[in-house]
């Protein structure tokens, strides 16, 4: 008996983003945009991309994925009663997505008669990060009364994003709220990062974010 | 939870590894956890021990090596680690910062025995 030492040096995560970059180069050749929303349980995900959706649709071609934890189709009824087809991955409890599911996902859309495919995440501000999904560009709503620390403590999420969607403003005269520290933080992690504040609610800044979207869709045609 | 399916692409790759070399077992596993991973070594152990049962990794003992978080200041060039939350460079304060490293999940080699 002897043993016999093997050095590998693998990064167990790269198997997740080699499936990611096929993604990627499928919805390319379909010149399809892709963007994949993280945030918080209640910050806000899908409100704010209904009014997005509506902004975009019908001009642009949309579609979306629908991550959750449970077989629940709540979001993804939401989605479909704007006359925007979605479709429901099921994480079996997983806290967030990964780029298989979302592959499998993907290969079930209409590539053919799309311009761009927006996957919400799971709810999570944790998990989501680690997870490579395909997509041309990742992005986090946060929220007001998330409050203004949040870059600072969970520092990995807001990472390698390219925007960030401030959601809920209009309750900024109940909430201390420091819009500048928040965004020292957020730029710290990422050196080019688009910044938007909206509120669902009002509907206010939701244009400012979809036609910065529409500009980024129609480069990818 | 989402350990278990890199738990699971570890044993993937030790039991090619045991075909590769003609092994009988797996005794050691070493692994590299960057603190910004989001990888926690107790989860893997716990989706291991489940996993492994009944294959020529039953009795293989996982090694967790922890590499921290670094951060670069693109002010004063200090680096320093992060103990846990984000905060500006301690020589400088600075918030002008990069992550540098910590990232990691690596299977970095297996022990086996012939």
């Amino acid at each position: 008996m002897a043993n016999k030492r093997i050095e590998i040096v693998q990064d167990i995560l790269n198997v997740n983003d080699q499936i990611a970059v096929e993604t990627n180069k499928l919805l390319h050749s379909k010149h399809i945009f892709s963007v994949n929303i993280m945030a918080s349980p209640g910050a806000g995900k899908t409100s704010v991309i209904l009014k997005t959706l509506q902004e975009l649709s019908p001009a642009i071609r949309c579609a979306v994925l629908e991550g959750d934890t449970a077989p629940v189709t709540i979001d993804s009824e939401k989605v479909t009663g704007i006359g925007i087809p979605a479709i429901q991955i099921n994480t079996g409890g997983d806290c967030h997505l990964n780029a298989n599911l979302v592959s499998k996902g993907i290969q079930a859309l209409d590539l053919d008669n799309l311009d761009f495919v927006l996957i919400e995440n799971v709810g999570n501000l944790i998990c989501p990060a680690s997870w490579k999904l395909g997509t041309d560009m990742n992005v986090v709503i946060a929220s007001i009364p998330e409050g203004d620390d949040k870059p600072y403590k969970y520092p990995n999420i807001y990472r390698g994003i390219q925007a960030l969607v401030l959601n809920k403003i209009d309750l900024k005269p109940y909430v201390d709220f420091n819009v500048p520290f928040f965004k020292d933080g957020i730029r710290a992690l990422n050196t080019d990062v688009q910044f938007f504040e909206v509120s669902a609610k009002t509907g206010e800044g939701i244009s400012d974010w979809a036609d910065w979207l529409k500009t980024k869709i129609k480069e990818v045609k | 939870m989402h350990e278990l399916s890199v738990t699971e692409e570890i044993l993937r790759k030790a039991e090619e590894i045991v075909e590769q070399e003609q092994a009988g077992k797996v005794t050691d596993i070493f692994l590299e956890i960057g603190k910004l991973s989001g990888i926690i070594d107790e989860s893997v152990q716990f989706y291991w021990d489940f996993i492994s049962k009944d294959t020529v990794c039953a009795e293989a003992k996982l090694h967790f090596k922890f590499i921290p978080a670094r951060i670069h200041c693109e002010d004063c060039g200090n680096e320093y680690e992060l103990e846990h939350d984000l905060i500006p460079c301690p020589t400088c304060s600075s918030m002008n910062i990069k992550i540098a490293g910590g990232d990691e999940f690596i299977l970095k080699s297996i022990e086996v025995e012939k």
